[in-house]
């Protein structure tokens, strides 16, 4: 299977690279980690791009990391559909202390508009 | 997010707790704050709480989930409503520090919803609330959930922003 996974900064990305990175290992699936830039990220993308890295160098998984310039869901959308992905996985949205869920906006856009299957992470 | 422009609820004229009122159904129901001994009580509510009603993933579904979550959201402003023995909702708001703002939830058992208690247990947490401090409140909710925008409205929150998903409303408290 070939995954493409976005990641913008907000701490549930991360924790969809953890996961996915953790399963890809096992696997032997294709893993492309596509940093790309969430305006509601603290991280810029260079220290996206760099926590992605030690995140992959932890975990001990080899794989290409692509920074991705531009609108974040269309152009998740626009490699998984050109490259031919199975997959995009991204994090399944911040909780609030309530604990309530809400999805992000990179999230909603790919769910809304994807023509490849969608995995959010929780 | 500024809380200029933020629409006001005046909390002077809203029943403090605890108060006893009739529902649209005919049945008494006392509103109070929930105390520490209360917990086996709601905990027996969220047992018997409808999964479709849950909102945005809470109450979480599963019992030691739920447990935790339950007592987490009592660590805030907590407002219910009996009727004799039973819970029949709850109303709660937690600081969130994200926001800088107490987050509002509110639950109520599908038997007693449609009658008035959600309301009556919205003053009743603005009400404490602001007797505690509280200054601002904020929540979330999903935009095809009528019935609960439509309380929220009728208790004095206002659209502040929102996505294509959910819509995000707020209220200041005031005298």
């Amino acid at each position: 299977m070939k995954k493409l996974l976005g990641v913008g900064g907000s701490e549930d990305s991360f924790t969809a690279l953890e996961h996915t990175a953790r399963r890809v290992r096992e696997t032997g699936d294709t893993l492309v980690v596509a940093v790309v830039d969430n305006p509601d990220s603290p991280r810029d993308v260079d220290e996206v791009e760099q926590r992605v890295e030690e995140v992959l160098d932890e975990i001990g998984l080899d794989v290409e990391v692509r920074v991705v310039e531009g609108h974040p869901g269309s152009k998740l959308i626009e490699i998984a559909e050109t490259e031919e992905f199975d997959e995009i996985v991204l994090g399944g949205g911040e909780r609030s202390t309530m604990d309530k869920i809400r999805v992000g906006e990179i999230a909603e856009f790919v769910l809304l508009n994807s023509r490849v299957s969608v995995k959010l992470v929780r | 997010m500024t809380s200029k422009g933020n629409p006001e609820v005046s909390v002077s004229e809203l029943p403090q707790p605890p108060f006893e009122f009739t529902d649209d159904e005919g049945r008494s129901l006392e509103v109070r704050v929930v105390e520490e001994g209360d917990f086996d009580d709601l905990y027996e509510m969220y047992l018997e709480f409808d999964p479709r009603d849950r909102a945005q993933g809470v109450p979480p579904a599963r019992e030691q989930q739920m447990k935790d979550w339950l007592e987490t959201v009592l660590e805030g402003v907590n407002v219910a409503a009996w009727h004799h023995d039973d819970v029949a909702g709850h109303a709660t708001l937690i600081h969130d520090s994200n926001v800088d703002a107490h987050e509002l939830a509110i639950f109520v058992l599908q038997r007693y919803q449609g009658a008035g208690v959600g309301s009556r247990l919205i003053q009743a947490a603005f009400a404490e609330a602001h007797r505690r401090g509280v200054q601002r409140v904020w929540l979330t909710v999903e935009r095809w959930n009528r019935p609960a925008i439509a309380l929220y409205r009728k208790t004095g929150l206002k659209e502040v922003g929102g996505s294509g998903l959910e819509i995000e409303m707020a209220a200041e408290l005031v005298e």
